[in-house]
């Protein structure tokens, strides 16, 4: 191989990622430049499918005319199936490293619906319960609420959503939401906001009696959970 | 590192960066252009492959502590819990904890061939400190890592290594006291030693880096000894060094793989799955296999204070090597003595772990000072006095001459020593395990399991008639606290379905609460829940029973285990015969005798069994034909309820048996595959070489 014969600081790397006039568009560029950077190189493999080996075979190409020795295409086929063959065993090295940072199976099992019985929410009362770790308000809404929320022109609103289709059909009075603020993830505090629904305190979005954002920064109205009537007084949340 | 370098980058923006941070000539310079002696041979993999296991190493370190709880209340659950909930937790816990052993195994043959070849003489001097500098802190952050877990093993190594602190004169105690941050081992100590822990592989790191530094200064040792004098001599780093450090670093995976996906107890002790209890010590504290020589030299000196001196002197004798030896040719090769005194050194190193292993009795203790005194005098007597005596054969003129005259000769020694070392490790892993469990008892008949070797998978029937008999008979006094309903449905599992477990949960009354009166509550058990233990805590428990505590059942076939003796556990690394903690458990509930025998002095309260430790076990005898009634026809005898609860307990104790053999297959399927490969390029490159 004729890096060789030149000397030590020039390697079989060298030869792989040599411009030659065919290419000299930046990628390739780039990656002859680097040269022997096996760094770069690594991560260009790992970044991108089909040109590695391209190049791969390019290069290769420039080392088997300088030695004579070898069959080429044998020769190519060995280096691209080993490079390729590293290469998906890197990958799936990295599928356990990363997954495991989603969630436990105690912690998804921990994710179960839960049951939350209504009797003792008073009218114009709510309460905050947790599921999944997020806070979610049960509001006994009164009728002024309910009518409040179903007067106003619902095209009129930033998420246009009308009041029946975020309540159970027949449960009207009953408001589900995820207390959790679509800005950026703060609790709105019930009962407070000109709107009589909820008021975020961080940068001031005010939410309706049917939990829709009417004002400030929040893109979206609060989060409906999946909930279902267990019986009137009953609802399973999950 | 070997000086400025020519290396410069063509592309505008990389050269924009070269000119102020010329990092990329630096790795090129280290990396690339890095001249490397051509006649190395495969024992300087090592190297590589050492930096490749601190990766490891770090990498699921650093994972491992994110799922983790530093607490003494909560380490031993939250390792359990890593293994048996994480996605992958398993995986990783087993390339961390056998990661460990690799990683010792692989600085000590690196130590071995830097001793064989004479690396440490001049002008290598530093490079060889360093290194025993890294071998040091491995040490440290080995033993600290072993104490997280937990368990009884953890607690007591950690108690006993700690302890040998208190040998400093005056200042002993207060030493130890500031060690544990208590009155005894506890809670301090274990969160200091999880963050040492945590900080000391970034300290090896560090040195590492000074460890290769100094390398690429005086450049690499080679098997003539002789330095490299022009570019004949020399093949660049890459892509010679880099290929055939990666075919290395594939066959050692191919070892690694086995522990991890095949023998992931093989190394460890059984005792370490029996959460810490400071009120009882275990039979036999050994330490891990790759402390067991020093632990042999502490033990064979009857003074407390000269033991430990005798043990921490062992390992700082090294760092005086390059002094002590001060003959002028470096490669043992080429001295005829040397060489032999080697491999006699070697023994005596291997025979001192046989001997760190065996009970501190009899004949060993005797033989233990021997060599005790041998290991000494290797250094102290007779590397002094071979550079004297020592008339040492003509070394080849240049690396060149050696790789010429060495062409078509014998590349035999490497695959004879490698099965040598195998035989010896086994047989100081082998000894390791004889002192486990050695309390004179019947060894357990070994049973058939379906869900042993390779392809092992778990028999659905025989779990669920095992829960069957757990839940009628072992749960009125043993827990399974480590096993939640949902467990029963999910894969590689008893093979229950959703609704089923769910069902099974039900049946059950949990203790929940407060509620919003502030008030404990019961409630029907959820799939998410743990099966509920029998009594509230451990001393209920033992007042029920006669003051015995009946243990925990979830880990008991991990916990529990027996000598396999000399040669079946070498034999047992091959077969993957690991079953010791199932076969002894069908043998325990099968063992009763109703009359112990004649001269066996039974105590009161207790009960005859052949195959418990001592014979005298407290647990009367639990299962009698017919007891539990089995739906699918398999007979209701003893000796049938006794398999299926094992391998019922079997599968509580590993629930990703099933995942971890699967997962093992496709990982050896695609190493060899990749090792092939990588041997094949690798020659192809070299070719270019000769
Ligand atoms: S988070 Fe609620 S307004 Fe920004």
């Amino acid at each position: 191989m004729r890096s060789h014969g030149k000397g030590a600081n020039r390697t079989i790397l060298d030869c792989l990622f040599r411009r030659n006039g065919g290419r000299k568009s930046g990628f390739s560029a780039a990656a002859g430049a680097a040269g022997a950077g096996s760094l770069l190189r690594g991560a260009r493999l790992r970044g991108s499918g089909a040109v590695p080996l391209a190049a791969d075979k390019k290069g290769l190409e420039i080392v088997t005319t300088a030695s004579s020795a070898d069959h080429p295409t044998r020769r190519d086929f060995l280096y691209v199936a080993t490079g390729a063959v590293a290469s998906v065993g890197a990958a799936a090295t990295v599928w356990p490293l990363v997954s495991q940072m989603n969630p436990d199976a105690s912690t998804v099992a921990a994710g179960a619906p839960i049951e939350v019985d209504l009797t003792p929410i008073a009218e114009g009362q709510d309460i905050k319960v947790f599921w999944r770790g997020k806070p979610i308000y049960i509001s006994h809404r009164t009728k002024k609420q309910i009518e409040e929320a179903r007067a106003v022109s619902v095209s009129s609103l930033p998420d246009p959503q009308s009041d029946e289709a975020r309540v159970k059909p027949g449960h009207d009075q009953w408001l589900v939401v995820v207390g959790i603020c679509t800005h950026l993830g703060c609790i709105p505090i019930a009962h407070e906001g000109q709107y009589d629904g909820f008021f975020c305190p961080c940068h001031g979005s005010v939410y309706d009696t049917s939990g829709r954002i009417r004002q400030g920064p929040a893109p979206t109205n609060l989060a409906v959970p999946p909930y279902t009537f267990v019986s009137d007084t009953k609802i399973q949340i999950g | 590192m070997s000086g400025p370098s020519d290396f410069q980058p063509t592309n505008p923006a990389l050269k924009w960066i070269e000119r102020r941070l010329p990092i990329m000539g630096l790795m090129h310079s280290s990396f690339v252009a890095y001249p490397t002696p051509r006649n190395l041979n495969y024992w300087w993999t090592f190297g590589a492959i050492l930096s490749f296991m601190l990766v490891v190493q770090i990498l699921t370190g650093v994972i491992l502590a994110m799922h983790y709880t530093p607490h003494a209340d909560m380490a031993f659950k939250s390792v359990e819990l890593i293994v048996r909930d994480v996605n992958y937790g398993w995986l990783l816990r087993n390339i961390h904890a056998s990661g460990a052993s690799m990683f010792f195994f692989a600085v000590y043959i690196h130590m071995f061939r830097g001793l064989y070849y004479g690396s440490y003489k001049e002008p290598r001097e530093v490079l060889w400190i360093l290194g025993v500098i890294i071998y040091l802190l491995m040490m440290a952050t080995g033993f600290m890592g072993y104490v997280l877990p937990w368990g009884q093993m953890s607690f007591w190594g950690a108690t006993v290594i700690t302890n040998l602190f208190s040998a400093v004169p005056y200042f002993g105690e207060s030493i130890v006291t500031l060690l544990w941050g208590g009155y005894a081992v506890g809670n301090p100590t274990l969160n200091r030693f999880f963050s040492l822990h945590y900080l000391l592989p970034f300290v090896i790191a560090g040195v590492v880096v000074l460890h290769i530094w100094a390398l690429h200064v005086a450049g690499q040792n080679n098997p003539a000894g002789v330095e490299a004098k022009t570019e004949k001599d020399t093949v660049p780093f890459t892509p010679y060094a880099t290929m055939k450090d990666m075919f290395g670093v594939s066959c050692f995976l191919l070892f690694f793989a086995w522990f991890i996906f095949y023998m992931p107890n093989y190394l460890g002790d059984a005792e370490n799955y029996i959460p810490a209890n400071p009120a009882v010590t275990p039979a036999h504290i050994v330490p891990e296999w790759y402390y067991l020589p020093f632990y042999a030299i502490l033990r064979s000196i009857p003074n407390k204070l000269a033991g430990v001196v005798a043990m921490f002197g062992a390992i700082l004798i090294l760092a005086f090597l390059p002094w002590l030896d001060s003959a002028k040719t470096r490669s043992s090769k080429y001295r005829p003595l040397a060489k032999q005194f080697f491999w006699m050194f070697v023994v005596v190193c291997i025979g001192l772990g046989y001997l760190g292993a065996q009970p501190p009795e009899g004949i060993y203790v005797i033989v233990g000072r021997i060599l005790t005194f041998l290991y000494f005098a290797y250094f102290l007597i007779l590397l002094p006095l071979l550079a004297r005596i020592e008339k040492p054969r003509p070394v080849p003129n240049s690396i060149a001459d050696d790789v010429l005259a060495k062409t078509g000769g014998k590349p035999a020694p490497m695959v004879s020593t490698v099965i040598a070392l195998m035989v010896a490790g086994g047989l100081l892993l082998g000894g390791a395990e004889s002192a486990r469990a050695a309390e004179g008892s019947t060894k357990p008949p070994a049973q058939k399991w379906s869900f042993s070797g390779p392809f092992g998978k778990f028999d659905r029937g025989a779990m669920q008639r095992g829960l069957k008999v757990y839940k009628e008979v072992c749960a009125s006094c043993h827990g399974l606290s480590f096993v939640a309903f949902r467990n029963l449905a999910e894969a590689g599992g008893p093979g229950y379905s959703v609704a089923q477990a769910q069902a099974f949960a039900s049946e059950y009354k949990v203790k929940d609460g407060p509620n919003d009166q502030g008030e404990m509550f019961e409630r029907p058990g959820r799939p998410a829940d743990y099966f509920p233990s029998p009594f509230p805590n451990e001393q209920a428990a033992r007042a029920a029973n006669g003051g015995a505590f009946p243990p925990d059942l979830s880990l008991i076939t991990k916990a529990r285990s027996y000598s396999r003796g000399f040669p079946m556990f070498l034999i047992d690394f091959f077969t993957q015969y690991q079953e010791q903690g199932p076969d002894y458990v069908t043998a325990l509930l099968q063992g009763y005798e109703d009359k112990p025998p004649a001269g066996f002095n039974l105590p009161e309260g207790s009960f005859y069994n052949t195959y418990f430790p001592g014979h005298a076990i407290k647990m009367p005898k639990p299962l009698s034909d017919g007891q539990v009634t089995y739906d699918d026809g398999s007979p209701a005898t003893v000796a049938q309820y006794a398999k299926d609860v094992t391998h019922f307990l079997m599968w509580a104790a590993e629930p990703h048996m099933e995942a971890r053999k699967q997962l093992g297959l496709q990982v050896f399927v695609f190493l060899i595959l990749l090792t092939v490969l990588l041997y094949f390029t690798k020659k192809k490159v070299w070719a270019n070489a000769h």
